[in-house]
């Protein structure tokens, strides 16, 4: 395969992928990248699984990501993270939050939410599998500066720090994509997961 | 300057680029950005249409008066639009009209995958689809000419993996087109037996004329690489292929009906083995078989679904291009689906919590009310298309005696205007005794909160007339027509089985915006923990905010919303609001 960058993104409805990956976008634009995002709308999105595909580099062909192929997964939840996980390359990056939300199944009790999720990520990276496994608190991080939606942009600063591009043009999409209004506790929100 | 823009979004801008005096459509996805992004320009009279015929014919009206026209919906929205779509073939046009199809291959968000190609060859009229949002931009604006030069409506198509995915396009200039004069040509604009034969035989001709464009067009264009495979593909096929065989041959066609013969023949004569990789139907395939020449298609390839690049590699060379990571070992058990589920407030929850208590047969229809046949509510019996609960309810009672005085049909209020009045009318007329409860929230939720006939908003956000429901039942010859709140359990509950009894026509109204409409902070709920005796009643909601660790019910803060319909089905008084006094 290319030099391509994938990046799969994934979390619950509701949880804001869909502005993480704009942020994202909005990085990669300003580095004259070619790009493709993908998003899939309508019922998915009513608390389901959302995902979406990000891909960069000099050419990009197919906007969607196959298991197995993905340099990134971006998960705002821990659940996700692992129903994501099989995206990975050999030696790709997980990063993860490890905000829980049970699925319908678990809230009826007829499934049990997986409880060794991060200890098995965390065998699979001493096994070389990972590459490299990040794990956060983005909500917890989030609900430190004032406001628990900007979860998303929390975990977005730890990617940033794992990405090629500077500090300060995720500051500039931030500003560039985030409202007025919510930008200081988001410009926050991503300095802690940056900082780490 | 190049923007990054979705497929949708780069159809809208290669409309107003392309001159385009009037569009409109009614949502369903993944056409439904066309339109919300169409409203922004200000050159555009853009609208919501009640459904997509009568979008199309608001469409045919002005693409004949001379306005430039694009109309846009999801496949199974042309459906509804075919009546008028397969006649209007015949019409021609006088300022040219594009109708956009939104395929939804692998059903995201839809109830069947049809395929609309088949539409064009219906028709017979082309039919355009691009691979990525610089080309959704040029083609509109080269279908719009097109339409023109050879009198004919043209079809754009695209497909989820297109309409949603965002690509980088350079943008352009608005092309000002004069509204062209409006000239009355009864021969060629009344549609009656004496006119129409004629016409056809235009069609036909039409059609030869437009196999030669297919020939010259740069839209469809061979890319020669390494001689030994070949594969002939569109729209997002087309990238997939290019990611899965970067040295095979390619002929990509940007126009996928009609076909040129004579370039696919030319194709097949320079490579050793060829392909047409497609979703869906065996469209391109099977025309080329019958031009006599050899291809392989589906004996490779599935019918259903999307197809990605690993299965392409793997059909064609042998080997999928990546394997996923060995992740099976260290997984405990598969992890658990996540569904979507009505959210939490949402007015929908406590109409089917009511309906499978009572348990009615529920007639269904389509909009996020459809997720009341997802457990645990598990309270519809079918869901066809667009409207078809109120006919079908009907013919639920017509079909066996048995089921007479216990069917309901479930519809929401976009779907109602859209094309639910007609069921009213003939339950009213035939003498069914089925009751139609209409879901208002007061918007057309699933597709994203559009406005409808009812929300006295248009399209751009302007005021207008709110159609009145229930006064539209009355006038429809409903005798009984009442309103009730949705997060009033005990009275939702007493109407309906008020109305089931009452053994004639009744529409009940249930009123309640959807939650998501309702942006001030909530008051919350809480469960007191000495008096929940985790009989388990509340959870029978299904709401997200409920949550059951072993037998300890709590509510999630964070998701609820107040609506305080778990309190209505509590007989212990465990659940509280929080400032509320301990009793």
């Amino acid at each position: 395969m290319s030099k391509t960058t994938s990046l799969v993104m994934g979390g619950v409805g509701g949880q804001g992928i869909v502005l993480a990956s704009k942020i994202l976008a909005q990085v990669i634009q300003d580095h004259h990248y070619q790009l493709k995002v993908s998003e899939i709308h309508g019922m998915a999105q009513r608390g389901g699984s959302v995902l979406t595909f990000v891909r960069f580099g000099a050419a990009v062909h197919s906007p969607l990501i196959e298991l197995g192929q993905a340099d990134y997964v971006f998960a705002l939840e821990k659940l996700e993270a692992w129903r994501l996980l099989p995206y990975l390359r050999t030696g790709g990056t997980m990063i993860c939050s490890s905000q829980e939300i049970k699925p319908m199944p678990v809230i009826m009790g007829r499934q049990q939410y997986p409880a060794q999720i991060i200890p098995a990520m965390q065998a699979l990276a001493a096994a070389g599998q990972l590459g490299a496994l990040h794990t956060f608190n983005a909500l917890e991080a989030a609900c430190d500066c004032g406001q628990p939606k900007a979860a998303n942009v929390a975990l977005l600063g730890v990617l940033a720090r794992t990405l090629e591009f500077s500090l300060a043009s995720f500051l500039a999409a931030l500003a560039a994509v985030v409202p007025e209004r919510f930008l200081e506790a988001n410009q926050q929100a991503f300095l802690v997961g940056y900082q780490g | 300057m190049k923007k990054l823009l979705s497929g949708n979004e780069a159809i809208a801008r290669g409309a107003y680029e392309g001159g385009v005096h009037f569009a409109a459509a009614y949502p369903g996805t993944p056409s439904t950005e066309i339109l919300e992004n169409l409203a922004t320009y200000q050159e555009i009279d853009a609208q919501w249409s009640s459904n997509e015929k009568v979008a199309l014919e608001i469409g045919i009206g002005a693409a004949l008066a001379g306005s430039r026209v694009l109309v846009a919906m999801k496949h199974v929205g042309v459906n509804v639009a075919a009546d008028p779509l397969m006649t209007f073939s015949y019409l021609g046009v006088n300022g040219g009209l594009v109708l956009v199809a939104a395929d939804d291959p692998g059903m995201h968000s839809s109830q069947n995958e049809q395929d609309s190609r088949q539409y064009a060859r219906f028709a017979k009229v082309p039919m355009f689809e691009p691979a990525d949002s610089q080309e959704a931009k040029d083609f509109v604006r080269e279908a719009l000419r097109v339409s023109e030069e050879f009198d004919t409506p043209v079809l754009l198509r695209t497909s989820t993996r297109i309409s949603h995915a965002q690509s980088l396009v350079e943008l352009g200039e608005r092309q000002e087109i004069a509204i062209k004069p409006y000239e009355k040509n009864v021969q060629k604009h009344v549609a009656m037996p004496a006119n129409a034969r004629p016409r056809h035989v235009a069609v036909e001709e039409r059609l030869q004329r437009l196999r030669d464009y297919a020939e010259q067009t740069p839209l469809n264009r061979l890319e020669w690489r390494q001689r030994k495979i070949g594969v002939i593909c569109a729209g997002i096929s087309y990238q997939q292929v290019q990611e899965a065989l970067p040295e095979a041959s390619v002929l990509k066609l940007g126009v996928c009906y009609p076909l040129p013969a004579q370039l696919i023949a030319a194709f097949a004569a320079g490579v050793e083995e060829l392909y047409v990789v497609e979703e869906l139907d065996p469209f391109f395939e099977e025309q080329i078989k019958a031009l006599g020449i050899a291809v392989q298609g589906k004996a490779l390839f599935p019918l259903t679904g999307e197809i990605f690049p690993n299965l392409i590699a793997e059909k064609i060379l042998g080997e999928p291009l990546t394997v996923p990571l060995a992740v099976a070992a260290s997984r405990e058990e598969p992890a658990p689906v996540r569904p979507p589920v009505l959210c939490p407030g949402c007015p929908h929850r406590s109409v089917f919590y009511t309906l499978r208590r009572q348990k009615l047969l529920v007639s269904g229809d389509i909009g996020c009310y459809t997720l009341g046949a997802s457990p645990p509510l598990e309270a519809m019996d079918s869901c066809i298309c667009m409207g078809a609960s109120i006919s079908a309810g009907l013919g639920y009672e017509k079909g066996n005696p048995d089921l007479k005085g216990k069917v309901v049909s479930v519809i929401g209020d976009s779907t109602f205007f859209h094309s639910g009045m007609t069921g009213i009318v003939d339950v009213v007329y035939n003498r069914g005794t089925t009751l139609t409860l209409v879901l208002d929230n007061r918007i057309t939720a699933m597709t994203g909160h559009q406005e409808n006939p009812g929300t006295g908003t248009t399209l751009q956000g302007q005021p207008t007339v709110a159609l009145d429901i229930a006064a539209i039942c009355r006038a429809l010859g409903v005798q009984r027509v009442r309103e009730v709140d949705a997060y009033d359990l005990a009275a939702l509950d007493a109407v309906i089985r008020e109305e089931i009894a009452a053994g004639e026509a009744a529409v009940v109204i249930v009123r309640r915006a959807c939650a998501l409409l309702n942006k001030s902070v909530p008051e919350v709920y809480y469960i007191v923990e000495e008096k929940c005796t985790s009989c388990g009643a509340c959870m029978k909601l299904g709401c997200p905010a409920l949550v059951q660790e072993g037998k300890k019910i709590t509510i999630d803060a964070a998701l609820c919303v107040g609506c305080g319909v778990c309190v209505q089905v509590c007989k212990f008084e465990a659940i509280r609001q929080a400032g509320e006094q301990d009793v």
